[in-house]
């Protein structure tokens, strides 16, 4: 086909699709639209890309799954199994895996594509987390995706108690109890969502509509109000020179990002499916069909639930106790139900509480440097460390069994450390984050290290510090640091006492654990200042202090 | 084609075009001057100098990039037909009926084979497209100019004018009756229908999750129960041994899987001078029965260290010591495992004395 044909056909089809649907306005709307480039941005993207593969993968598996746990007899491949009474759910599990052409394939891919969905999720929301790309006009998209997030949870739970295997049918016997322990309704709703006694014969049935219907369809509409707000909102950019709070600096959606982007699909989906080539993941036919009376040693979750299987197996018994005859299982509800209500509480409303301490009610679209939000940063690490050491718990038996230690030694230490050691991480970033500032000043002040060692004739030897070009500095000296907001006046003009002063207090007491160290970055009179005592040949660096008289930022 | 193709930027507001290097980007609101006409702040320099790419400059350089876009997609289509051709040259179906080795390794083969294919189909096609973006597509950075979310006063006031236009033809402030009657009709249809409708979900809990099959006289069996039921005889079991049990009849009552998961039995033999007083009356010499429903979540209790006495859970590492009745010496349980007390018959049989005394397994509301 030559070009001018190519060109005509291009052009009929266009003008067909314009004169039904208006195309020509979607183009001009997107077609140019810029956006932003960074590696980081890609998590996000990867987190799409998962959840595509997980549709087409997952409608693959429909096809060969049977939802039900009535009793069969299995006679497939697998040699082991032969003749034992299994539910339907785990025959036809093993049969869509080994009786079906590509169909282990298809499983594995589905159950590796699975895990980077959830895993690409949370390292995008840290990556949104630690830029500040959360702050206005972007909580809503920040809920939108902290709702997303719990939901790939629930669903990677939901999608590997399926097979109705040995493994995951002991998780959903904890689930089961963990629905028990609420108190007051816990035996009602048990048996509402298991149709009767765990472990039922209704349950599957159940969890396969959600999985399959329920939660796709809510995530389809989460994800796309998500593209939507970021399309009308724009897209958040590191900060650098020529990019500015009004603008945004990048390469336009087409062509470019369709082909990166969409390129990066095929990467995406590729490297699952080499991953479903060639590693095994979650071998059911080794664990057995579910059966109430055996349980095997080193029984794990997926890396999702980890942590609060962790949390469970910290959680010391004398939690639970008899009120009035009734049984309150704290034992159960602190690790199981308040502490991950409590960060998914922390999470969603992170952004109002930070909106809070600084009194910033700007837009913000240009990213922050993490090290330039030390107390943020800090809490972030804070939160990944208390994470770790719970998800470390999930596995101390394994541990245990590895490094030959005891396994009461590792969760009495634990108990410990999950209460010591994520307060050390906020303090030890929190000063990495100030000292990284502090190196940012001392390169704007006397310029970059160039490795050249010169030696005066009086033998005193010193190093050269080549200044810092126009569009380097920029990147060390854009942002703005913030400060504490004072208290207001408790009394009014008239002497009498405010009713909101108590208010006022807590905010500046939060405004002040957020802002009271600070390293402000350097002003060109501070620049100025350093270069005259260069000349006049000191080598000290100017610190600017941090009561210096400008005005807060906050608070106005 | 009828899409105007010179527009760069976007469609909505200004568009800036190409930037030529130093564009117009300057710096955000904060380059004031304070006193001594230095500004207060730095001022943002602009984007720097565009550096072209080899293959902007060099048609040889262009040309070699185009060659290796072309030679992944290529890639790709080699990977396509790996896929097909391994699908059909390496059938899963056994003939015979062959040995598990042989079907695992054909499994195996096919498995790695597809998927190798598939991931060269789609790495190649993906890899190209990068590629391609990366190295021929147009690298200088443009700008495009981004207005404040909010609307401007006179649209927001547009906004409001309309809404209370609509209102006011709606009537919504003026028939009271109307908006109340509405109220009542959405708020009982949105709360009440949705859990009656979910009532039948299930029955209700009633006395179910106390009880369990065990009654005096109930014989002891061991579990797995394959074909017929193996009945345990006292003496057949030396000291240290242990059986996991189940009570006669389980795999005819009407849901054997819920009853199992509630009445699932470890029995083990001790010297009986290492047994607590409290467990000697359930216990005939030297044998005892306990729960194996952990008092924690659920899981089966079934790992037993000979030497200690102790039963530990492996979800949670619950530890419960048999030389006290069970009680729990570590983890997250906090009731022992409740026992069941068994006696022989008259041949000598492991039989219940009675049921449990107390609901087995996790922990609930009314428990007690």
């Amino acid at each position: 086909m030559s070009t001018t044909t190519t060109a005509k056909a291009a052009g009929s089809v266009g003008n067909w699709a314009d004169e039904r649907v208006g195309a020509s306005k979607g183009v001009k709307f997107l077609a140019r639209k810029i956006f932003p480039d960074h590696w980081s941005f890609m998590l996000g993207e990867v987190a799409l890309y998962s959840f595509i593969i997980l549709l087409l993968t997952g409608v693959f598996l429909t096809f060969f799954y049977i939802p039900s746990v009535g009793h069969t007899t299995y006679t497939g491949s697998y040699e082991e199994l032969a003749g034992q009474q299994v539910s339907e759910a785990y025959a036809s599990t093993l049969a869509l895996s080994f009786d079906v052409r590509g169909g282990m394939l298809m499983r594995q891919i589905h159950h590796w594509s699975a895990l980077i969905f959830v895993a690409s999720i949370v390292t995008h929301m840290f990556r949104v987390f630690f830029t500040g790309a959360f702050r206005k006009p972007r909580e809503l998209n920040w809920v939108i995706g902290s709702i997303l997030a719990l939901l790939a949870i629930i669903e990677g739970f939901a999608g590997y108690s399926l097979p109705d295997d040995l493994l995951s049918g002991t998780g959903l016997r904890i689930a089961s109890s963990i629905i028990l322990a609420i108190p007051v309704v816990g035996s009602y709703l048990s048996f509402f969502v298991f149709g009767g006694q765990f472990p039922g014969e209704e349950f599957i049935p159940r969890l396969y509509t959600i999985h399959v219907l329920l939660l796709p369809g809510i995530f389809l509409a989460l994800i796309t109000a998500h593209l939507i707000l970021l399309v009308v909102q724009k897209h958040t950019q590191y900060p650098g020179p020529g990019r500015t709070n009004e603008n945004v600096v990048g390469y336009p959606l087409f062509p470019v990002y369709v082909a990166k982007a969409g390129g990066f699909f095929f990467i995406v989906f590729g490297i699952t499916a080499l991953m479903g080539a060639l590693f095994t993941i979650n071998p059911i036919w080794a664990y057995g069909a579910y059966h109430p009376s055996p349980v095997t040693a080193g029984s794990q979750p997926d890396w999702y639930m980890g942590w609060l299987d962790g949390a469970v197996r910290l959680t010391p018994g004398f939690l639970e106790f008899q009120l009035f005859g009734f049984t309150l299982s704290g034992n159960i509800l602190l690790p199981a139900v308040i502490v991950p209500g409590l960060v998914t509480t922390v999470m969603v409303l992170y952004p109002w509480i930070e909106q809070w301490a600084t009194g910033d009610r700007r837009e913000h679209h240009l990213l922050d440097r993490p090290r330039n939000a030390p107390t943020r940063t800090g809490l972030g690490v804070m939160a990944i460390t208390f994470y770790l050491l719970l998800l470390v718990t999930g596995g101390n038996d394994i541990i245990a069994v590895f490094l030959r230690l005891s396994i009461n030694d590792i969760t009495m230490t634990v108990r410990v450390l999950v209460l010591v050691v994520p307060p050390l991480a906020y303090l030890l970033t929190k000063r990495i984050c100030l000292g990284l500032q502090r190196k940012d000043r001392e390169k704007v002040l006397h310029g970059r290290e160039t490795g050249v060692i010169y030696r005066t004739e009086e033998g005193e030897f010193f190093e050269v510090h080549a200044p810092l070009d126009d569009h380097e500095r920029w990147a060390l000296v854009q942002h703005e640091a913030y400060r504490p907001i004072e208290p207001a006046p408790t009394e009014d003009d008239r002497g009498v006492r405010r009713p909101k002063a108590r208010f006022d207090r807590i905010r500046s007491k939060l405004s002040g654990f957020y802002f009271e160290d600070r390293v402000e970055p350097v002003t060109p009179a501070e620049l100025e200042a350093a270069h005259a005592e260069h000349h006049g040949g000191g080598h000290e660096a100017i610190e600017s202090p941090d009561d210096v008289d400008r005005p807060a930022l906050a608070g106005n | 084609m009828s899409i105007d193709q010179t527009t760069h930027g976007t469609g909505h507001g200004g568009s800036d075009g190409h930037s030529d290097g130093h564009s117009d980007a300057r710096g955000t609101d904060v380059a004031t001057t304070a006193g001594g006409g230095l500004p207060e702040r730095f001022e943002n320099p602009g984007l720097p100098v565009h550096r072209h790419r080899m293959a902007d400059v060099d048609p040889k350089a262009a040309k070699r990039a185009e060659r290796q876009v072309a030679a992944l997609f290529g890639l790709s289509t080699l990977g396509t037909i790996l896929l097909v051709v391994a699908y059909y040259a390496v059938p899963i179906e056994p003939d015979e009926r062959d040995r598990w080795a042989q079907i695992a390794q054909t499994l195996r083969l096919s498995n790695t084979l597809l998927g190798i294919g598939l991931f060269l189909a789609l790495f190649g096609i993906g890899a190209g497209a990068v590629h391609w973006a990366k190295t021929l597509m147009p690298d200088e950075e443009r700008i495009e100019l981004r207005h404040p979310m909010r609307g401007t006063d006179s649209e927001r006031a547009d906004a409001v004018a309309i809404l209370q236009e609509g209102s006011a033809e709606a009537g919504v402030g003026r028939r009271p009756l109307i908006r109340n009657s509405l109220l009542g009709a959405l708020v009982p249809l949105s709360t009440i229908p949705p859990i009656v409708l979910l009532r039948d979900t299930g029955p209700l809990p009633g006395k179910s999750l106390s009880e369990t099959v065990w009654k005096a006289g109930t014989a002891l069996v061991q579990d797995p129960v394959i074909g017929e039921e193996k009945r345990i005889k006292a003496s057949d079991l030396t000291i240290g041994s242990v059986v996991h049990v189940l009570p006669a009849g389980i795999e005819d009552t009407e849901h054997p899987l819920d009853e199992i998961a509630k009445a699932a039995v470890l029995v083990m033999r001790l010297n009986p001078a290492d047994l607590d007083e409290a467990s000697q009356p359930g216990a005939y010499e030297g044998i005892v029965a306990y729960s194996k429903i952990c008092t924690h979540m659920g899981c089966p209790v079934a790992l037993y260290e000979q030497q200690t006495h102790h039963l530990l859970c492996p979800c949670h590492q619950s530890t419960f010591d048999l030389k006290q009745n069970c009680k729990v010496i570590f983890g997250p349980a906090k009731r022992p495992l409740p026992q069941l007390a068994i006696t022989v018959d008259d041949d000598g049989y492991l039989v219940a004395k009675s049921g449990f005394s107390e609901a087995a397994g996790p922990s609930f509301w009314e428990r007690g």
